[in-house]
């Protein structure tokens, strides 16, 4: 994994924002929120109030029409965010508007249609003005992925691919390397959605990443309270929480984010070896 | 499995891919005079469009699909599973019928319609289903799963597990399972399972989402039995490989009955399955002019509409980088057609190529020409045919009339010499109480016509 230091002209962002929590001894905590839900305002604050109340990375998601990856809870508020007339532009109104408020590392996870339409290097010039680290890229595999790394070196921006319970030691090989900023470990075989435990398979996966080279390997889907985050803490560099979130937002609006936030990051702490 | 990472093709014109695409085995039978053969290209990529847009989860299993795939290619006692249920269970080869009183309505050119709607299940579907539930089979998979519009696929998808005793769940839009409750019933009458799709559109497009929701959790023990020529790779060229055997049937029909080759080779497009297998069989032949027909839906300047070559733009949706119907900001638009069978926003990726260099010709037929083609054959010829394939026959019609007008400029020999080929992809019976409503044949108050005006389709 080219972590963007060691004399690269462009410092990932990523990559210093899990560096700063390793520096305090804990793993990253890495949080989720669809942009435009339920409004572009809510998502500002709700992403300014996660990096207030202990998230080190933010992910904002782009709504799509059709979201393969994700499970009901996301698909739900996606669906919202377009029909209430959510434009894909507006992504970068909400990075900027974390951002200028926030030391949070802001990337935007995003299905990659939205992206070929707009024209890659145009959308990643812009997310780079607007402040952001990178892109999350779940149906993106490093194999199409030739314009991205060209636009993403160009722009200094990370590029964060899934690995997954299935694959192979040679993919994993090649995705990490592809990869810069961190590696996002799917921890099970399905759809992001909260689970009541984490997979076991989670642990091979980072595991597997780290070996092939992997310098942080961050843990998502299905990650949703405190006691997973302290699991998950205890082998990869950062936990990724979702729906949870999504939920907390929508029963709770930015209060809710707030304090589930603070929760979660009680868990970040490794246990003393 | 066997490809590169280092060998993705960026966006934009790329020699490489282009030579990749050719780089397809040509057939023996009819070596092409210095240009490479298009019959057989092996994917990943067809020019720019193809590969797999895929989440990495997915990654393994269309790989291990791949070298199933190709090892199953080569193996004879493979070929000769597909062959011998091809004729002692579908009932191939289909028949070659000319249609001589519906081409009276063509320019008077002579028109011969390949009878997929005679197969078993009652259309081309047939094709695709059993090749993939026996590499299901091969795989060790127990379980397939398959998405549907009308319910066509999901029908024939059901069959072949039944036939081969794989567990059979199928993915259906909620608004079509309600409109389409018979074939719920056929689906569920030969042991499958069916899942109402309630989220985003609740139409095929969504089907597939949740088909791959599905895939993603389950692929330890699961097939996906996708139902067109479109998806990641190996999908396209995988679909088209069981189908070729329509346009290897098919030219070999023509020459008997008639001795020559057809002018032209008329077929619709819905995910471009039909008419790549019927395609196949004449693409190496430049003097055979090649037709594909989209849904126009109402129209295709009323927005209302399924034409994807024609007004899509290059994109990526389940899996692969085609022609897409999408909005400004890359969100997939919602198509429109009579035939639910033709109603997708996307289309195979190998279509979107033959279409950028200009080999096939893609053309927008109304729901209203297809309604009068369909009426017209079942006239003239005693054949219903399935609505998609009335977008065919309008097609031909057209074809026809332009072959007949340039024989009367003088530009071209006598219409009655010309040649048409049609896939009849399948049979109306399905489709009847649509046409029923759209002719307005039935006793205003019967229940028949209140299930109409929900478009059914039987
Ligand atoms: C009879 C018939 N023809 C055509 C189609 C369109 O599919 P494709 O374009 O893959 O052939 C369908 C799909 O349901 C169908 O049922």
């Amino acid at each position: 994994m080219s972590t963007g230091q060691d004399g690269n002209q462009h410092a990932s962002k990523s990559a210093a924002a899990i560096d700063r929590a390793r520096a305090q001894g804990r793993a990253a905590l890495i949080g989720y929120l669809p942009a435009g839900y339920p409004s572009v305002k809510d998502t500002i604050a709700a992403g300014i109030a996660l990096a207030e109340n202990g998230a080190d990375l933010i992910e904002i998601g782009i709504p799509y029409s059709d979201p393969v990856m994700d499970g009901q809870v996301i698909q739900a508020a996606t669906t919202e965010a377009l029909a209430k007339g959510f434009h894909v532009r507006e992504v970068f109104d909400v990075v900027r508007g974390i951002t200028s408020k926030t030391d949070a590392a802001v990337l935007v996870m995003t299905y990659w249609n939205p992206v070929v339409r707009m024209g890659v290097d145009e959308f990643s010039r812009r997310l780079a003005e607007a402040g952001g680290a990178g892109l999350i890229t779940p149906d993106l595999i490093p194999d199409e992925a030739a314009e991205w790394m060209t636009a993403s070196d160009k722009y200094g921006l990370d590029r964060v691919f899934l690995v997954a319970p299935s694959s192979s030691p040679e993919r994993m090989k090649r995705t990490v390397d592809a990869s810069r900023g961190f590696v996002y470990a799917v921890s099970i075989m399905g759809v992001t959605g909260a689970r009541t435990s984490v997979s076991s398979a989670a642990r091979d996966v980072v595991a597997a990443a780290h070996a092939a080279g992997a310098e942080r390997v961050c843990v998502g889907l299905g990650v949703s309270t405190a006691s997973h985050v302290r699991e998950i803490a205890e082998y990869a560099d950062g936990v990724i929480v979702g729906t949870a979130l999504v939920a907390a937002i929508r029963d709770g609006g930015v209060d809710a984010v707030a304090s589930l936030t603070k929760d979660l990051s009680t868990g970040l702490t490794k246990e003393e070896a | 499995m066997v490809r590169l990472m280092v060998d993705a093709p960026a966006a934009g014109s790329d020699e490489s891919t282009v030579d990749a695409f050719l780089q397809g085995g040509r057939p023996a039978e009819h070596p092409a005079q210095g240009e490479p053969s298009l019959r057989h290209a092996p994917g990943p990529y067809f020019g720019n469009y193809g590969g797999r847009w895929m989440p990495e989860s997915l990654i393994a299993a269309l790989d291990e699909l791949e070298d199933t795939f190709e090892k199953a290619k080569a193996d004879p006692e493979f070929t000769a599973q597909i062959a011998d249920l091809n004729k002692n269970y579908s009932g191939r080869p289909s028949l070659l019928t000319e249609a001589k009183r519906f081409a009276e309505h063509a320019g008077g050119v002579r028109i011969f319609l390949k009878r997929e709607d005679l197969n078993h299940t009652g259309s081309h579907k047939i094709n695709n289903v059993l090749g993939q539930a026996l590499l299901a089979k091969r795989m060790g998979k127990t379980r397939v799963i398959a998405e549907t519009g009308a319910g066509q696929h999901g029908v024939a998808s059901a069959t072949a597990a039944a036939l081969l005793g794989l567990e059979c769940v199928v993915y259906m839009g909620a608004e079509d399972c309600r409109r389409q409750s018979l074939n719920v019933a056929r689906m569920e009458l030969l042991g499958a399972t069916v899942i109402p799709v309630t989220n985003g559109s609740q139409t095929l497009k969504d089907a597939i989402n949740e088909a791959l929701r599905d895939w993603v959790a389950n692929v330890g023990n699961t097939h996906y039995l996708l139902g067109t020529a479109a998806g990641a790779h190996p999908f396209p060229a995988m679909v088209r490989y069981f189908h070729e055997v329509i346009g290897e049937e098919a030219r070999a029909q023509i020459l008997d009955q008639t001795g020559r080759l057809p002018d032209a080779v008329c077929a619709c497009i819905g995910g471009g399955s039909n008419a790549i297998g019927i395609f196949h069989g004449f693409l190496d032949d430049p003097s055979v002019k090649i037709y594909g027909f989209e849904a126009g839906g109402e129209g295709v300047e009323t927005g209302r509409h399924a034409a994807t070559i024609t007004l899509g733009k290059p994109g990526v949706l389940h899996g692969a980088r085609s022609y897409l119907m999408q909005d400004d900001d890359g969100q997939t638009i919602e198509s429109h057609s009579i035939s639910a069978g033709l109603d997708y926003p996307g289309v195979g990726p190998e279509h979107s190529y033959l279409a950028d260099i200009g080999r096939v010709s893609y053309e927008p037929i109304t729901d209203s020409e297809a309604m009068e083609a369909f009426r017209l054959l079942c006239r003239t010829e005693g054949i219903i045919p399935a609505i998609e394939s009335a977008h065919a026959l309008a097609g031909a019609i057209k074809v026809g009339q332009r072959l007949a007008a340039d024989a009367a400029a003088g530009k071209a020999t006598d219409a009655s010499e010309k040649i048409v080929m049609v896939n009849l992809s399948g049979r109306g019976d399905k489709d009847v109480a649509t046409a029923a409503e759209w002719f307005d044949l039935l006793d205003k108050d019967s229940p028949e016509a209140e299930i109409a005006k929900e478009g059914e389709q039987l």
